[in-house]
């Protein structure tokens, strides 16, 4: 029942050195998994970063090069949006404290390298959201939900605002209150996080969570997620961060102590485990200990081994050389388990038979 | 499918079993059969269109593989026209659907010229050459009867009825174009034509700035390059000699294509 490796992939993201003499079938394969994954552009960026571009062959070498132009350009982008969203809020005086993506970048995080991007988060007081809304629709964003029950869905129970999108350039951003929806069972204090955020050189009025609240949602986002698609790359996130802020004094001591204070030991539990199984990801001994000791970590070896089980398979690319027969259904249980999260049971079956009713027919293809 | 490849890619190269590199991995495959058979466009796994009926299937493998260029080859530019070449100068046909550019691009590779491709220019911004991705040229409706006429002996892929485009059929590259697939070219020409059956062949120069404005607006990722996509165009449009082209004969608009002034 073993599951087929992805040390090629990892070796490439994590000691792109080892790319050196690779043959072309290996090349073929990598790109795949790195494109399926969206990571193509991080392995580009590691492979630079290498000075490893006069050995990698003309066709593979054309693939790394088109993600990093792409991802150029998205960073490029999103430097702008961010002067703009700023603009757009300064005067409502609420501090925009970015999160994921646009952080990293912002911050010049290592993990923001080869990252693809598409929104802009951001975090603000509950207080403020109607204030912050009405200055974003004043400059031109627009709430992208159509229907009332979406709104209403997002409204009640989540822990952002409908998606808002810019009636001219496109772009969408998340504007979220709490980092966890308000129907889920754990709720950690948006106002603790935001009173630790931290503001990010050289950028008046934006900030960033603080180094430890910062892998905390990034463990959160990915551990709560029902849609692992992606997973590889949520996952490549707190690697990076944890081996970037893991040499900052003092992070490793107040990493598991603010788990606690903010009710989040178990999405980092996973992370952890899962960063430091799949990715090799340094992560102290002593860190590791404390965590499986906190209130909250999965108390029985088992439960453990049944979540390795899922999620060592769901956190691979979603590539056909990279699953096995069991892959399906470990996604389809972990879908399962982050509506789960989500929502009381109830309200849950409400809304996906609401979802299900309404449900639009998706748009024709568009090929061309 | 099968027998569209077998028809249409008869003369390209197949890759070794072992140790090969393929740009991309693709398929179409049998989706739902009732109430009426479709297909599905796979990219290794990933599906990123709606299926389409099943008779439309290999017209939907090319649609997907212009895709795969489209949104996955970053290292060039690529514009949406019909590209040529002629004793090294290409010929670059930028338009929307229905003004007879693919028509006009299979008459031509007909007639002396090598075809580069029906759909996409691939310009890169580095060398300012153009890169051939050379491929059967796609022809709907009445445009279909018309290239058959000029060339009973071409080959045809299959016919996909009522497909969203109307009836499309794939007509087989060239086999010297297939041959110079490797070789790049240097843009000489940017031509706008515009199919009007009732009107007389005119040929007329235009401005650059609004030809690269026009070129600009058929430029698939000139985004992602920003402002060294725009000056490769502006480069590309100085180089070049701009036209509007109205025709309503083949013939003639062969003619006049053919003869067209070398710029200095």
């Amino acid at each position: 029942m073993s599951v087929p490796s992805i040390q090629l992939l990892v070796n490439a993201l994590v000691a792109p050195a080892s790319l050196h003499g690779l043959g072309m079938a290996e090349w073929d394969l990598l790109i795949r998994q790195a494109r399926n994954s969206d990571l193509l552009a991080r392995v580009a960026a590691g492979c630079l970063a290498e000075g490893l571009g006069e050995q990698i062959p003309p066709q593979p070498k054309m693939h790394l090069e088109s993600a990093a132009t792409l991802v150029m350009r998205q960073e490029r982008e999103l430097r702008w949006e961010v002067a703009q969203i700023r603009d757009a809020l300064a005067s409502t005086g609420v501090p925009i404290v970015l999160l994921k993506g646009s952080a990293y970048v912002m911050a010049g995080l290592a993990a923001a390298r080869g990252r693809m991007m598409s929104d802009v988060d951001i975090l603000v007081p509950r207080d403020s959201l109607a204030a912050v809304e009405s200055a974003l629709m004043m400059k031109g964003w627009v709430s992208a939900a159509q229907s009332a029950y979406d709104q209403r869905y997002y409204r009640t129970w989540m822990h952002e605002l409908p998606p808002m999108r810019h009636f001219k350039r496109g772009t969408i951003i998340d504007v979220h209150h709490a980092i966890l929806p308000m129907s889920g069972r754990l709720h950690p204090s948006s106002e603790k996080l935001l009173s630790a955020a931290k503001p990010i050189g050289g950028n008046d009025g934006v900030k960033a969570l603080a180094p430890v609240d910062m892998v905390l949602h990034s463990a959160t986002h990915l551990f709560h997620e029902g849609d692992l698609e992606r997973g590889m790359r949520g996952l490549v996130d707190i690697d990076g961060l944890l081996r970037e802020l893991g040499r900052q004094d003092g992070f490793w001591q107040a990493l598991v102590p603010r788990a606690i204070e903010l009710e989040l030991v178990r999405p980092l539990f996973y992370a952890l485990r899962y960063t430091a199984l799949m990715l090799a990801t340094p992560v102290p001994e002593a860190t590791m200990s404390e965590v499986r000791g906190s209130p909250g970590a999965p108390r029985f070896g088992p439960v453990v081994s049944f979540m390795d089980a899922l999620f060592l398979r769901a956190l691979r690319p979603n590539h056909a050389s990279t699953s096995d027969i069991w892959t399906p259904l470990a996604r389809w249980l972990l879908y399962l388990r982050g509506h789960w999260l989500r929502m009381p049971p109830r309200l849950l079956l409400i809304h996906l038979v609401r979802k299900t009713l309404t449900r639009k027919p998706r748009d024709a293809a568009r090929a061309a | 499918m099968a027998e569209g490849i077998a028809t249409l890619y008869s003369e390209y190269e197949v890759l070794p079993d072992h140790d090969a590199f393929a740009d991309f991995h693709v398929a179409v495959v049998p989706g739902r059969r009732l109430p009426r058979p479709l297909c599905v466009f796979e990219m290794d796994g990933l599906r990123p269109f709606t299926p389409l009926a099943s008779d439309e299937a290999f017209a939907f493998l090319e649609w997907g593989m212009n895709w795969c260029v489209t949104g996955y080859c970053h290292t060039l530019l690529t514009i949406h026209s019909a590209v040529l070449e002629r004793d090294g100068r290409a010929l670059i046909m930028p338009a929307p659907p229905g003004s007879g550019k693919s028509t006009l691009c299979a008459a031509l590779a007909l007639h002396g010229w090598r075809l580069l491709s029906d759909e996409m220019t691939l310009l890169d911004t580095k060398t300012g050459m153009v890169v051939p991705a050379v491929r059967p040229v796609s022809l709907k409706n009445a445009s279909i009867e018309i290239i058959r006429q000029l060339a009973p002996a071409q080959e045809f892929g299959p016919i996909a009825y009522d497909t969203m485009k109307g009836t499309v059929a794939h007509m087989r590259a060239p086999s010297a174009s297939v041959a110079r697939s490797d070789e790049v070219s240097s843009p000489a020409w940017v031509v706008f034509p515009r199919y009007d059956a009732h009107a007389s062949t005119s040929l007329v120069a235009r401005g650059k700035a609004t030809s690269l404005m026009q070129l600009a607006e058929n430029c698939f990722n000139q985004n992602v390059h920003g402002r060294s996509g725009f000056h490769a165009l502006a480069e590309l449009v100085d180089r070049c000699g701009c036209y509007d082209f109205s025709y309503g004969l083949l013939d003639e608009a062969i003619e006049v294509l053919t003869n067209l002034p070398v710029p200095q």
